[in-house]
């Protein structure tokens, strides 16, 4: 691990200052944010992240981990663990995909310490990126090349590739907000501001090293989630080679919203396939106004698909996903929606 | 936790001042407490080879440490303060072997900065046990079960199953297991592990 200079600013405002400092000797050292550090602690040991100054974001931005429902808008705080918004009753019984996506995460230890914010910019598990001695990667060195085209890239993304990088995102509760329509706020030397989550993640193309839309200094402080009629007939499933503490091999957040068994609604988010959050949006065209069934859901799995491009090991995960997809739309449909 | 702990910092330009000022101002509403930025104003000369010094409980008693900001809180507890419970498996999350109690909940110590353990209260295996000289129960249902071979993982697996149970998650065995699943034992004690934690649960009565 590289030295580094740690603060711990006690109010926002210092925060923010100390945040966009750039370190005097070196121009491109800007300070990085660290929440639970169960992302960057461990690259910072691994050398792929190597931040000259780590701003200790825990005592400022203490206030924002608040978890508030007023019946309409979900508010959670970009600091709340995950432990405590999975646990949380609103969450459970109002927005079930969201507290399933993050009790299926990680471990039990880890969501004590990881936050929401800091799960949502979670970088990528591709080996490649993660091994510093592999000289090829366009995430980590841009225009290095990339290690995992032509290597073994079981683990990498079918949906969203470039031929740049073709590393997964691989975040459980980014596709419960995807597919649920979230937007998260901002704060930053500019002010603050607003984005829908789907505006955060960028897809690699041809600079896999720019992966957020966020300026620098900026911090997350909050996700709202809308309520609507989706929202508590939903569901996360997820794909694992072995049962719990496993990144997904393939994941869907499926958000549903019927009469009878005719879709009125619906929302179908992918995890573990593609470079990014994910949404299906053309399976979601093909659903609406159909019943729902076996066929249906079947047909709306490979819509899904149809841009997928697979690499020597990954093309199974084109199966597991559409199967993902089948088993997600059906459980969901299945499931008692309490309304209110 | 109030003091502002700054190693590093270069002077922040009257310009920079203002765009905060403003953005602070533009934020109005979701900022509680916005006191003035001219807090923030340190030494850009500090050198990092500087140990920062860290209060922490461990175990009920407090500790002064001047460490490098590298170390982790699980380097600090078995090499700064002698206690070597905790263990290294994986050193990057995955295994469980680190965990110990922060605040009361289970965390991993080789996940977290010693420096940002400023003011914490961390339990180890070593300090579970009140006073009177009885085990915790969770320690003698792991004997009673002999829910171990090498013992490599049992500091964790113990701490992380008293956390367990005070979460409310110990509820079946299929529950033991999912909450559980943060700690891996190579020795595949698990069937045992699930065995004394539902004994245990019972005794903790929480
Ligand atoms: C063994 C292991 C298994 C895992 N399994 C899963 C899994 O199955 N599913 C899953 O989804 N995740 C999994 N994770 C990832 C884990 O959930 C993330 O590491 C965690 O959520 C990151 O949150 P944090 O608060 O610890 O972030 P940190 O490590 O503190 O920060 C991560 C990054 O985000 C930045 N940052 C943090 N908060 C903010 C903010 N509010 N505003 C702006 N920038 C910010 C930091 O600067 C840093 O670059 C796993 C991790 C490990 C180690
Ligand atoms: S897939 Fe992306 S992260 Fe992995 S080696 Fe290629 S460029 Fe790097
Ligand atoms: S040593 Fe901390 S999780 Fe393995
Ligand atoms: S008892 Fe040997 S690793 Fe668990």
């Amino acid at each position: 691990m590289q030295p580094f200079h740690y603060s711990r600013p006690v109010s926002l405002a210092e925060t923010i200052v100390s945040g966009t400092q750039k370190h005097s000797r070196n121009a491109e050292a800007t300070a990085t944010f660290l929440a639970g550090g169960t992302t960057l602690i461990d690259l910072m040991k691994l050398d792929v992240m190597r931040p000259s100054h780590v701003v200790d974001l825990n005592s400022s931005a203490r206030e924002f981990s608040a978890i508030r429902f007023d019946g309409s808008t979900l508010r959670l705080g970009a600091f709340a663990k995950m432990a405590t918004v999975a646990d949380h009753p609103d969450v459970i019984s109002h927005f079930p995909v969201i507290a399933q996506s993050l009790s299926l995460a990680a471990s039990a230890q880890l969501r004590n310490m990881a936050t929401l914010g800091g799960n949502l910019l979670q970088r990528t598990r591709c080996a490649y990126f993660r091994d510093p001695s592999w000289a090829a990667c366009n995430k980590r060195s841009p225009g290095s090349g990339c290690a995992a085209i032509g290597g073994v890239n079981r683990q990498h993304a079918v949906l969203g590739t470039s031929k740049h990088c073709i590393a997964t995102y691989h975040g459980d509760f980014a596709q419960a907000l995807m597919a649920l329509d979230a937007a998260i706020m901002l704060i930053g030397p500019d002010g603050a501001r607003s984005m829908p989550f789907a505006s955060l993640h960028l897809q690699p193309g041809n600079t896999p090293h720019l992966e957020t839309s966020l300026r620098p200094g900026e911090i997350i402080t909050e996700i709202l989630v809308p309520d609507g009629p989706w929202t508590r007939r939903s569901r996360y499933v997820k794909v694992r080679d072995r049962q719990s503490y496993e990144f997904a091999v393939a994941s869907v957040a499926v958000a549903l919203a019927l009469e009878g068994s005719m879709v009125t609604d619906v929302r179908i988010a992918l995890g573990g396939l593609a470079t990014t959050p994910w949404r299906a949006v053309d399976a979601e065209d093909l659903l609406r106004g159909r019943r729902l069934n076996e066929a249906s859901a079947t047909e709306a799995a490979r819509t899904a698909f149809a841009g997928a491009v697979a690499q020597a090991h990954n093309a199974f995960k084109i199966s597991v996903g559409q199967s993902a997809i089948v088993r997600a739309l059906l459980e969901t449909a299945a499931m008692e929606a309490h309304r209110g | 936790m109030t003091d502002t702990r700054d190693i590093c910092t270069s002077p922040s330009t009257p310009r920079r001042r203002f765009l905060i000022g403003s953005a602070l101002t533009g934020a109005a509403p979701l900022i509680a407490r916005s006191e003035p930025v001219a807090a923030a104003e340190p030494a850009d000369t500090s050198d990092l080879r500087k140990p920062t010094s860290v209060d922490i409980h461990v175990n009920g008693r407090p500790f002064h440490l001047e460490l490098d900001t590298r170390l982790t809180l699980l380097d600090a507890l078995r090499e700064e303060i002698g206690l070597t419970g905790a263990k290294k498996g994986c050193d990057h999350g995955q295994c469980g072997a680190c965990t110990v109690l922060i605040d009361g909940r289970r965390e991993l110590s080789c996940l977290t900065l010693a420096v940002s353990a400023q003011g914490r209260d961390v339990v180890t295996i070593e300090g579970l046990d009140g006073g009177g000289g009885d085990l915790h129960p969770m320690k003698q249902a792991f004997i009673d079960h002999d829910a171990f071979q090498c013992g490599y993982c049992t500091p964790g697996q113990i701490l992380s199953a008293v956390s367990c149970v005070r979460e409310g998650h110990a509820g079946s065995p299929e529950e033991i297991r999912e909450y559980m699943s943060g700690n891996i034992c190579r020795c595949a004690a698990y069937p045992n592990i699930v065995a004394a934690i539902s004994q245990a649960s019972e005794q903790m009565g929480e």
